[in-house]
């Protein structure tokens, strides 16, 4: 939160601005009802302080202890990258990489992970430097309206290092055998990734493509 | 969500101390399952202790030739140990039909055993649930009731457990170790610590208030052929309609156990010696007295076809 101060304006920000002249009296109604509703408790409400690192720069936070880690990388932090979808773990639109493992953001509070390590889509690559994972999913078409892809992207990294590690699926044959990579493991592997749109075959053939062709 | 006060345990006498002091506390550890109540308010905690940091998060071997699970290992890591792969591959099975990789590397042990029903009733908040508010009622008796339960139901609940993992250890005869607010340790079997709902499905466990999983142990590898085998509506990242852990032996002998199908993990070890003679038998044994509704009285036929399928496999298997 320090560094909002000298964040560039993005593109969701014009947006924000952009709505917000729209459309005035609206923004402005729901806020005043939005506003007895927290004011009227009578405790303040309980904050805890929070330190981790994200995409390899250390962060410090004061926190609504209710705020989940992809509250704080959205909404303190302004990583927008991370999306919202369904807010209780079933898209995997919000996963990020927690000490180098897949999670879904919006499952687990800031607050446990003092001294973490929080990778998101930002901390992969940029634009004019890429991630291979983003740019085989620009190669391949990997999306359509692109909401998902952070997601898809993180965890498709997250899962070629679990099976790197020799972590077993669903579908592997023989449990005692270090798994390889087939299609069938591939779509088992990324099946809490959901995309509305329907890129999955695309999806496949990036993350294939990443993986060595082994799919 | 409701908000909460929040404090991070680091051993658990203190984590103890601190669930004594704050009525309406509860543990988080993965939170892959209470954050999604919380947000839904079915949970409404006043202060959270974080029990991450209580280091059971490893995998030890017992002294009867067992291993000692911490309750903090991730699903994801149990599911990979090299052990449980080789001695305790229904463990490992159940593990990977469940949830999805990212929730798995996430979800504990303990938190697993520990998952409230995925009823719809109970995650609707405009729904009477007995299970959320004591007496007041079940909308699932007579609602939309395929996900539900067929056997061990009360005229107050319908609920299903909806773990594979609870399944396997149920199988597995494993143990769960605990140790109480004053500091007092004890081991209750698996076959105890889920209850049936009766009149008080609010009360899921043998857990004493404020009690903590510490761990959950195996007994010494039985060998033979494991396997699980999940029936669902689609085939991956959903919850069983039902599923069929087995154990089968060389000579035909073995155990089973059934998730899907009530409130807890279903075993009827009586019903195991009919194993040898196949499905129908056990099935018989295993499922008498169930008490479908006319949405789930399939699950009573497709566990008896799933333990069929899972027989004929161990026979090539073995």
């Amino acid at each position: 939160m320090e560094t909002s101060d000298s964040l560039t304006i993005s593109r969701r920000d014009l947006l924000i601005v952009g709505a917000a002249s729209g459309a005035a009296a609206t923004a402005i109604s729901s806020h005043a009802q939005a506003v007895p509703a927290s004011v009227s408790a009578t405790a303040p409400v309980p904050v805890t302080k929070v330190s981790f690192e994200v995409n390899g720069q250390a962060r410090m936070m004061q926190l609504d202890t209710r705020t989940t880690l992809l509250d704080a990388l959205r909404e303190t932090l302004h990583l927008t990258g991370t999306k919202k979808g369904c807010d209780h773990g079933q898209c995997g639109a919000c996963t990020v990489l927690l000490d180098g493992r897949r999670i879904k953001a919006c499952l687990t509070l800031a607050v446990m992970h003092e001294g973490a390590s929080v990778t998101t889509v930002e901390g992969l690559g940029t634009p004019q430097r890429m991630h291979p994972m983003q740019a085989a999913f620009v190669k391949h078409d990997g999306y359509q309206c692109g909401y998902c892809t952070p997601g898809q992207i993180c965890s498709a990294i997250g899962m070629l290092e679990e099976i790197r590690r020799g972590v077993p699926s669903h579908v592997t044959a023989d449990l005692t055998v270090r798994p390889l990579l087939s299609a069938s493991e591939l779509q088992e592997r990324m099946s809490g990734n959901i995309c509305r749109c329907g890129a999955y075959s695309n999806i496949v053939d990036a993350i294939t493509e990443v993986s060595g062709g082994q799919a | 969500m409701k908000s909460f006060t929040y404090e991070r345990a680091q051993t658990p006498g203190q984590a103890a101390a601190a669930v004594a002091a704050h009525p309406g506390s509860r543990f988080i550890a993965g939170g892959t399952n209470l954050l999604d109540l919380m947000k839904h308010q079915i949970e409404a905690p006043t202060h959270l202790i974080d029990v991450n940091g209580l280091k059971l998060d490893s995998i030890e071997p017992t002294a009867e030739g067992g291993l000692r699970i911490g309750a903090l290992v991730r699903n994801s890591d149990l599911a990979t140990d090299e052990r449980v792969r080789r001695d305790y591959g229904v463990l490992s099975r159940a593990l990977l039909s469940g949830a999805s990789g990212q929730l798995r590397n996430r979800a504990t042990t303990a938190g697993n055993l520990l998952q409230r029903t995925r009823c719809v009733y109970f995650y609707d908040t405009d729904q009477a649930c007995n299970k959320r508010q004591p007496g007041a009622g079940c909308s699932a008796i007579g609602g939309a009731t395929r996900q539900l339960a067929v056997i061990g139901v009360s005229s107050a609940c319908i609920a299903t457990h909806p773990s594979d993992m609870a399944v396997a250890m149920r199988l597995l005869d494993a143990n769960v170790e605990t140790v109480r607010t004053d500091g007092r340790v004890r081991v209750i079997p698996i076959a105890d610590f889920h209850r049936l709902p009766g009149t008080t499905p609010h009360i899921e466990t043998a857990l004493e208030p404020g009690e903590l999983v510490t761990a959950v142990t195996l007994p010494r590898p039985t060998g033979g052929t494991h396997i699980y085998r999940k029936v669902r509506d689609r085939a991956s990242y959903a919850f069983a309609l039902i599923s069929v852990a087995a154990i089968v032996q060389k000579d035909g002998s073995g155990r089973v156990a059934v998730g899907g199908v009530a409130h807890k993990p279903w075993r009827v070890e009586a019903a195991e010696a009919a194993m040898p003679n196949g499905a129908k038998a056990v099935t018989a044994g295993l499922l008498a007295g169930a008490a479908p509704t006319e949405h789930n009285a399939f699950k009573l036929t497709l566990v008896e076809r799933t333990l069929s399928a899972v027989l004929a496999q161990a026979r090539t298997t073995s």
